[in-house]
């Protein structure tokens, strides 16, 4: 009878062992994924920009500044993304400039409705908009597994097996300048 | 919003319920016909030998099978047929600019709930509507009326695509498209017997007299087996409208939570909700079999409208002023959970 019982616990730790491990690697394996959604939409907004400044280049020759910004940013982003074994952080920042130079370039734009009536810049507005909001919840989506996977690690019993899946903290995107906060407002307020 | 749904959960015991489901419906087939067999083996079993007896059970064998083929057709053929039914239009590459709108706000969704861009369609009413149809998130469908684009701002479009790509992830999409396909096909297949039992009555009343002798003999049991038989006939359809119901409401609140989580913004849903309900003429180019797909019931029945028991059992969608409220509570709930913060 106690052999029996003995037999029964051990199947069951074992049974355990085998689903929170391979919970963890899942978990593991959807923020991986996670942020390469973020790595594709990046891409996305960095081949949008040249495009997008050639068409307002033209009609806003007073302001420069903005423009060669919002270039600067995109040259700055993409190096980093280039570099292999870049950091959430700096991935982050670096994005940050980037979409607070596109918030400026977009409040410009808003203030010159001639430029604002052409077709091709309302399309670009659109698909700029879109692409704001593609980083914004592929970003979300990131931080939401990421966090679920950190919380998982750190909880007893499943943190006892963190070291056997080969589990560590997985960064997460912070927004760290404030501009950028409010950025998207503006952003949105432009679809209507 | 705070507690993020249990999506695992809800896909399983989506998964468990379509296949359940599909064992229902070919076990009632199974009744109909094995039953149908063991009323007539009774009849003929006193018959003269050179007369008909019913020895060999072949109705249950054709109507046990029917039914599975008419499962694995439902299966496979189900999210078109739907799609179909309301003459829904895929856009590929978009024309207009709402096209190109749409396309941008299921693609941004799609990334915020992590599934597959679902394929986009549009139909051509002035209702307000929305539905999500497919068997799995790779294979999945939304599809938006034309009015909805056109009344919807950006983020209240954005609201609504993400109830629907809600369903698609916890898999409530297999389950309500795999009922439409069926309620459809039960529904086409009652009208077809209803005209065969007509002509059968008719039929049957030549030879009355003979079997009137018969009767007699008969033990009590085949006839209670007779009536519920000829019951299950005439209430297979209700039963299939009934169950399509059933399924649909809980489902409803439970989407526009996941909506809330996706986009952060409950109150966008909110809004578009009473927008939708403001509108309150009829989705006329969606039929009765897929009104429970819908994010707002397109029959336009008032039990939508009011709280109670009837609307409870009558009801493919929950209220739209609970849902509302709901969705506005989470809005406070966000806003009072901010406002410490900054």
């Amino acid at each position: 009878m106690g052999t029996i019982i003995l037999l029964i616990v051990v199947a069951l730790v074992l049974f355990w062992l085998v689903s929170a491990y391979n919970g963890l690697v899942s978990l593991k394996n959807q923020v991986m994924n996670a942020w390469k959604q973020i790595d594709v939409q990046i891409k996305r907004r960095h081949d949008l920009i040249p495009n997008l400044v050639n068409t307002v280049k033209g009609a806003m020759n007073f302001e420069r500044e903005t423009l060669e910004a919002v270039v600067a940013a995109r040259n700055q982003a993409i190096k980093v993304q280039q570099t292999p074994g870049a950091h959430v952080g700096e991935t982050a920042a670096a994005e940050a400039q980037l979409t607070g130079a596109l918030g400026r370039l977009l409040a410009v734009v808003e203030a010159y409705p001639d430029l604002k009536a052409t077709g091709n810049v309302a399309q670009l507005q659109e698909e700029l908009t879109s692409t704001e909001n593609k980083i914004a919840f592929a970003r979300q989506l990131y931080n939401d597994t990421a966090t679920q996977y950190n919380t998982k690690q750190q909880q007893f019993p499943t943190n006892l097996l963190a070291g056997m899946a080969s589990a560590s903290p997985a960064e997460l995107w912070e927004i760290t300048n404030e501009a950028e906060r409010a950025v998207p407002n503006v952003d949105l307020s432009f679809g209507k | 919003m705070n507690e993020p749904v249990d999506i695992f959960a809800q896909q399983e015991a989506n998964r468990r319920r379509t296949r359940w489901l599909v064992v229902a419906f070919i076990l009632f087939f199974a009744w109909l016909g094995f039953g149908g067999d063991w009323i007539l083996w009774q009849l003929t079993r006193g018959a003269p030998p050179n007369a008909y007896r019913h020895a060999f059970p072949w109705m249950g064998f054709v109507l046990t099978t029917f039914a599975a083929m008419l499962a694995a057709y439902a299966w496979r053929t189900g999210p078109n047929k739907v799609l179909w039914s309301v003459g829904a239009r895929e856009v590929a590459t978009p024309k207009t600019d709402d096209e190109t709108r749409l396309v941008n706000v299921v693609d941004e969704m799609a990334i915020a709930a992590g599934v597959p861009r679902p394929r986009v369609w549009l139909i051509d009413d002035a209702d307000p509507n929305a539905f999500a149809t497919g068997l799995d998130a790779d294979h999945a469908h939304v599809a938006v009326t034309q009015g909805l684009l056109a009344l919807c701002s950006r983020d209240e479009l954005q609201a609504v695509i993400a109830h629907e790509v809600g369903h698609i992830k916890n898999l409530d999409v297999r389950l309500m498209t795999f009922l439409a396909a069926l309620v459809g096909a039960v529904a086409l297949m009652s009208d077809g017997l209803g005209r065969m039992l007509r002509g059968g009555v008719r039929f049957g009343g030549v030879g009355g007299g003979r079997s009137r002798g018969k009767r007699e003999n008969l033990g009590p049991l085949v006839l209670v087996v007779l009536a519920l038989w000829l019951l299950s006939w005439l209430v297979a359809p209700m039963v299939a409208r009934l169950l399509a119901l059933g399924v649909s409401r809980r489902r409803e609140f439970l989407a526009d939570a996941m909506a809330a989580q996706f986009t952060r913004n409950p109150l966008s849903l909110a809004a578009a909700l009473e927008k939708i309900e403001h509108a309150d003429a009829p989705t006329l180019s969606i039929k009765r079999g897929s009104a429970h797909l819908c994010i707002a019931d397109p029959l336009g029945r008032k039990s939508s409208l009011r709280e109670g028991k009837l609307a409870d059992i009558f009801g493919t969608h929950p209220p739209m002023a609970l849902r509302v409220a709901r969705l506005k509570a989470m809005g406070y709930q966000a806003k009072k959970k901010q406002e410490p913060a900054a």
